[in-house]
């Protein structure tokens, strides 16, 4: 038995074996040679039907006439499912609103949605069989942008705010007031695995689903709503998704239910698989905003008031936005202290499609909204933006957030003055001035943005995990939670927890697919929480089993149950070693129960959202980037030259992963503010609806110079392991380079503000360029 | 002549004589041989996760060529070894790609990760096997998109796994491939199908004229990088197709003293040295063309037979006054390549002509040339705008002024009225240069669309076309460009 150095020690923690060690991904092995199964890659059932959509060929209207004639007699064709085939309700909505018809019965509210569905016999039958419907609408006006959706009134779900203080008297007390416009735009998830699901009959109408989804349970309630079953019926299950990052957390409910439904009429096996093309346009995105916004502000930065008011394009139903928005208003204030502020949201209804959660979750949107005012005050004033986003930083005595919260774990002093220091931010912000000033096409910029995001679900009773682990009378281990893998390494994390409450190595822990008969009522893996409520609820499951084996342990070799150890695969027991699988197979045959459940559910959280007041976040993550570019103020161009992420996971429980979360997060922000690109036309097509025309970033749009360190920190909260959240907030590290551009550009017309939206695309960025120079 | 497909699968012979003409590669290995470890990520060649890697034998040399299985035909496969992610490990013992990938963390959803280990691996066994940099994985994944890691792991696997000498079960086992390929290679005509559903691939310039001369309705496919999307994006059945990349001599480059001459089926990978070696710009063009998958399928004179305007090579082809040679039967015959395309959709090309080749002259002393693309990605995106410039320059007087565009019209097309008003400015005179750029706003009238303004379109031709202009005055590339700056002009930012 070779112990493993003890290289874990650090702050007085005890030695931990495998948890905080860089273990690779769980399935790594499997991802490289091809053997990580996605559903696609199943083996289908015999005489299984493939599904395809036929959709709404206008954007909003009353559908007249469906006439599926041609359809039905195409080759392979099996049947056609509509609306009038749904056994329960019409409605796959993640809230259960009742506004997210599978298909349209009679009003159709965004171009491409779904009308009826074909199963044929192969992918490509159904597919063109799709493409002969006969489809007679009256139309009316859509509105696309957010703009049309304020014009017209339309709203899916109340105005919603916070108000604190007396804004407008702040206002009208301040020296300086600067307002403005921001425009921000949505943004595609791009899951390299497209939507999926696999729906498979069994007795009386049970169905088992393979779903891509970031929520199984809301899978399963959907699919027995939609058809009337109980929900002990369906099962669902998801071993892995190729990606998510919110796209699969409600929007995958309608492939599945499509292929259930199919699966409930025909008694067959029954695979929906859209195209790529289909599944962006017809999923949800990251919601565009206009930001309005009205800024007091003294002599040296400090915001004495601030009014905004975030506009979200929710599409044409509420899916998510309700949490979305929300937490755009809870990311406002970012790493700033807002006496006297409102903030305030519509949530517009467009003819487009409905907007969802995605990595952030609105937090995103919210942050830019108030580092871009941040910007307007600097450029107001002649100052460097860093300068004032430290003095606006939540300190003692301005430690209360706008909905009450207040900020306890507040590391963004220390961690923003280590970055400041380790990227030379000041002396390259010199540099760049000299540099600005000798160059007639070419423009440099910097910026140094921080960002504190809070971690739990806003909707309370999302916060609970759960977790089965049985321990097999060989010693190995079968893990099951109720979060779902979708590359972010949750798994592996998990498998680390559990190893080091039984003192095994990891080959030991076989983790499972999630599985709505393993561990029902699942939260979705979503707002960052997968680790936190899963790894503690499977701590709970594996230390309940470890109680048991050590109580027994002490009894047998009559020691006392606090001197029994697992560790380096074996239980000691006072002298004695006994290897791990041995001390399982005594307990089994002494009748020790080896199974257990574990749950967990965050503790401290209050919110009374009527009052805008309470504590939401159990606590907050912190990090910052540096980033800077260099622009073409002819053509927009854009190069990212270097940028310097510093980022706050606590006490990581697997560094390795969590830089990964952190690079990854951060290049798909800057993907989402500079080149990629939603673009829907006056009819409401989407025009970018594949890689070729929507560009998420390659490997060369990394940054050149590019420096990513984890900040030491613990969790003042008692998280798992202390680590804390990582999922999204990495994210929200990419607004640094689009306020380097904006510092670019600044160097053109400096004192003006910059009119840039996002995404900065070349056309974007040369757009704001001509705006500084004509208003000169 | 032989009526099947035959390519290699792990060393044995594959031969398929009943497919669909249009089968592509990837529904062949994932719905024939049940080989899902290939993905569709988008099925339109973008994205790279069905990259497998074809091993052919190529002048002589073993070649492993990264291609994109989900709009290759099964078919364009014949005479390779076809080989997948599940082939590269030996037993247990992961191939050095596969392993560097694990050991940096290069995976997350794993989705995209057998097209990135594929297009490694073809890196991996590329000539020469010196150490590539970091600029080299970039330009070898070019084609592949990871949604997760934010590329810098599998940068880091590729620079590890890449480095040395190679010592994989492939290396070691060449001389078997190439026996086993030489005897697929029987230089016979292939034919697979009747009279009115086919795949054939032909094996001589002749045998091509009377096949097109017999079947005029047939589709020509150079590399598929367009043809495979009319099939998985737009469901288009397509009875009959001609695949060229077997006729002999139609892929020959003839180097010579004043030109190149371009025979149809060059890939643009072949391609790229020889047309950096007339200008730089050209060199960077090409590296941009598209992801390396797409450039290895894809072909000069497809790219120039689909007619597109926002191809990447007509407008550089033409503003260097190429010219085209056409083929109808035994029918030869040349035109001006900006004489090829009449119209949107709409080219010089007679019912059972083919594109034989293009002839491109290079530069003479007293010519500059560039080239410069805006898009809304630098790699592997389709133009908004593309800008080729050839001046002739006398002294520090513009004598003569070739300039084209893609992206601007309907095809790619001659800037013939800012052609005049820069001919015999000086290149010191900025008023008279800024008067003549402002000029393409009466050759072009640009439309919106996704990837740009009409009112970007216009406004970024004439930047491109004030930096070239800047450029061939004397000022450096890094003072005008942000990427892509001109071999000798200094580095520093």
């Amino acid at each position: 038995m070779r112990p493993l150095p003890d290289t874990n020690t650090v702050n007085g923690e005890a030695t931990l074996r495998v948890v905080r060690r860089d273990l690779p991904h769980d399935s790594a092995r499997k991802h490289v040679t091809g053997g990580a199964a996605y559903i696609d890659d199943l083996r289908e059932p015999e005489g299984t039907l493939h599904l395809a959509i036929g959709g709404a060929p206008i954007a909003r209207g009353k559908l007249t006439g469906l006439n599926l004639t041609a359809v039905r007699a195409a080759p392979g064709v099996v049947a056609i499912i509509t609306a009038a085939d749904i056994p329960g309700t019409n409605d796959v909505s993640a809230l259960g609103l009742g506004d997210d018809p599978l298909f349209v019965d009679s009003q159709i509210s965004f171009h491409g949605q779904a009308l009826f569905a074909v199963a044929a016999t192969s992918r490509d039958a159904a597919r063109k069989a799709a493409l002969l419907a006969k489809v007679e609408t009256e139309t009316e006006t859509p509105n696309i942008s957010v703009e049309d959706g304020l014009q017209s009134g339309e709203t899916v779900l109340n105005d919603y705010g916070f108000v604190v203080g007396d804004v407008a008297s702040a206002l009208a007390k301040s020296p300086h007031r600067a307002s403005g416009t921001l425009h921000i735009g949505g943004q595609e998830h791009f899951y390299l695995e497209g939507q999926i699901a696999l729906a498979i009959p069994g007795e009386e109408g049970d169905l088992h689903i393979f779903s891509s989804t970031q929520h199984p349970s809301e899978v399963q309630h959907i699919v027995a709503h939609l058809l009337g079953l109980p929900q002990a019926a369906i099962t669902v299950e998801v071993r892995r998704m190729g990606g998510g990052f919110g796209g699969k957390e409600s929007q995958a409910s309608a492939w599945a239910a499509y292929a259930a439904l199919a699966a409930h009429i025909t008694k067959h096996a029954c695979k929906m698989r859209p195209d790529r093309d289909a599944d962006m346009a017809m999923t949800g995105k990251r919601h565009d905003f206009r930001v309005d916004y009205d800024v007091g502000f003294d002599d040296s930065g400090l915001i004495l008031g601030l009014d905004t008011t975030l506009a979200a394009r929710c599409g044409y139903s509420a899916d998510l936005s309700a949490g979305v928005v929300d937490r755009a208003l809870f990311h406002t204030d970012n790493a700033y202290y807002l006496s006297d502020t409102n903030i305030l949201s519509k949530r517009v209804r467009t003819n487009t499609v409905s907007n969802t959660a995605f990595r952030g979750f609105g937090g995103p949107q919210g942050m830019m909204a108030i580092e871009r005012v941040i910007d307007c005050i600097a450029w107001r004033l002649g100052l460097d933006p860093l300068d004032v986003r430290m003095r606006n930083y939540y300190a003692p005595g301005r430690d209360v957030t706008p909905y009450g919260q207040t900020i306890e774990d507040n590391v963004l002093p220390e961690l923003t003055s280590q970055i400041e220091r380790s990227s030379d931010y000041r002396a390259r912000r010199n540099e760049i001035t000299t540099f600005n000033a000798g160059s007639r096409f070419l423009k440099r910029g910097i910026a140094l943005v921080p960002l504190k995001f809070g971690i739990s679900f806003t909707a309370q009773h999302l916060n609970q995990g759960s977790a089965l682990v049985h321990v097999y009378r060989d010693g190995s281990v079968h893990l099951n939670h109720g979060g779902t893998e979708m590359g972010q390494g949750l798994f592996v994390k998990i498998a680390q927890v559990v190893a080091e409450t039984f003192g095994i190595s990891m080959p030991y822990v076989k983790v499972m697919a999630t599985h709505t008969a393993k561990v029902p009522n699942t939260s979705p893996t979503a707002a960052s929480s997968g680790s936190d409520i899963n790894g503690m609820a499977a701590l709970d499951a594996a230390m309940a089993i470890r109680n048991r084996i050590a109580a027994f342990a002490a009894e047998r070799y009559q020691v006392d149950a606090a001197h029994v150890s697992f560790r380096d695969d074996t239980v000691i027991v006072g002298n004695e070693v006994i290897p791990f699988p041995e001390m399982v197979e005594a307990a089994y045959r002494a009748r020790v129960h080896l199974s257990s459940t574990g749950f967990y559910a965050t503790p401290k959280l209050h919110w009374d959202r009527d009052k805008g007041h309470g504590r939401p976040f159990f606590y907050f993550a912190y990090g910052a980037a540096c980033a800077e570019v260099l622009i073409d103020t002819t053509t927009g161009e854009l190069r990212v030259l270097r940028t310097d992420l510093l980022h706050d996971v606590g006490r990581s429980l697997n560094p390795a992963i969590d830089i990964g979360q952190i690079e990854g997060g951060f290049v798909q922000g800057m993907g989402w503010l500079t080149g990629e690109e939603l673009v829907f036309d006056d009819k409401g097509r989407l025009r970018t609806h594949a890689p070729s025309t929507y560009k998420i970033p390659t490997a060369f749009d990394l940054p050149e110079d590019f420096r990513v360190a984890l900040f030491d920190n613990t969790n003042r909260e008692d998280t798992i392991y202390r680590s804390k959240a990582v999922g999204e907030p990495p994210l929200m590290l990419g607004i640094a380079v689009f306020a380097a551009i904006a510092d670019a550009i600044h160097s053109l017309a400096p004192g003006k503000p910059v009119p840039l939206n996002a995404p900065a695309t070349a056309e974007s960025i040369l757009h704001a360029c001509s705006c500084m120079v004509s208003i000169r | 002549m032989r009526r099947e497909i035959a390519f290699l699968r792990r060393g044995q012979p594959v031969r398929l004589s009943q497919a669909a003409p249009s089968l592509t590669l990837l529904d062949y290995l994932r719905l024939e041989e049940r080989a899902t470890g290939t993905k569709e990520g988008c099925a339109e060649g973008d994205c790279g996760a069905c990259t497998v890697v074809l091993r052919r034998v190529v002048g002589g040399e073993v070649a492993y060529q990264a291609v994109n299985s989900c709009i290759l035909l099964a078919g364009q496969a014949d005479g390779s070894e076809v080989i997948t992610v599940e082939d590269l490990a030996d037993g247990d013992r992961l191939h050095p790609v596969q392993q560097a990938m694990v050991d940096h963390h290069g995976s997350q959803c794993g989705f995209c990760t057998p097209g990135f280990v594929m297009a490694l691996f073809g890196l991996y066994h590329a000539p020469p096997s010196a150490s590539p940099d970091r600029d080299a994985v970039h330009e070898w994944i070019s084609g592949n998109l990871c949604r997760c890691t934010g590329y810098r792991p599998i940068v880091d696997a590729g620079l590890t796994a890449c480095t040395g000498a190679r010592s994989d079960q492939f290396s070691a086992n060449e001389a078997a491939a190439r026996t086993a390929l030489a005897a697929l290679d029987d230089g016979e005509d292939l034919f697979v199908g009747g009279d009115t559903r086919f795949f054939a691939a032909p094996a001589s310039i002749a045998s091509l004229a009377s096949l097109y001369l017999a079947h005029p309705d047939a589709v020509l496919v150079g590399g598929a990088t367009d043809v495979g999307l009319w099939i998985t994006k737009q469901l288009r059945d397509l009875p009959k197709i001609i695949w060229l990349g077997r006729v002999r001599g139609l892929d020959a480059i003839e180097d010579m003293d004043a030109t190149i001459n371009f025979g149809a089926t060059v890939t643009h990978e072949a391609a790229w040295p020889h047309l950096a070696s007339i200008d730089s710009d050209l060199g960077e063009l090409m590296r941009r063309f598209a992801g390396r998958q797409v450039r290895t399928a894809g072909t000069i004179g497809g790219n120039i037979a689909n007619g597109s305007p926002i191809g990447d090579t007509p407008p550089a082809l033409i503003a260097l006054g190429a010219t085209l040679t056409l083929q109808k039967g035994d029918t030869v015959r040349t035109l001006p390549l900006e004489d090829f395309f009449i119209a949107y959709g709409k080219q010089a090309r007679h019912q059972g002509e083919f594109v034989r080749a293009v002839e491109v002259p290079k530069l003479k002393p007293n010519e500059s040339f560039r080239a410069l693309k805006l898009a809304k990605r630098y790699d592997q995106d389709i133009s908004a705008v593309m800008a080729a410039v050839k001046l002739t320059v006398e002294g520090r007087h513009i004598a003569e002024a070739s300039i084209a565009y893609g992206g601007m019209a309907a095809t790619p097309k001659r800037a013939s009225a800012t052609e005049a008003a820069l001919t015999g400015l000086s290149l010191d005179d900025p008023t008279g240069l800024d008067a003549a750029v402002l000029r393409l706003a009466e050759d072009f009238s640009p439309i919106d669309d996704m990837r740009a303004s009409a009112k970007y379109r216009l406004a970024g031709a004439q930047a491109l076309l004030a930096k070239a202009l800047a450029e061939i005055g004397g000022m450096s590339s890094t003072e005008t460009r942000v990427f892509g700056r001109r071999a000798g002009d200094a580095t520093a930012a």
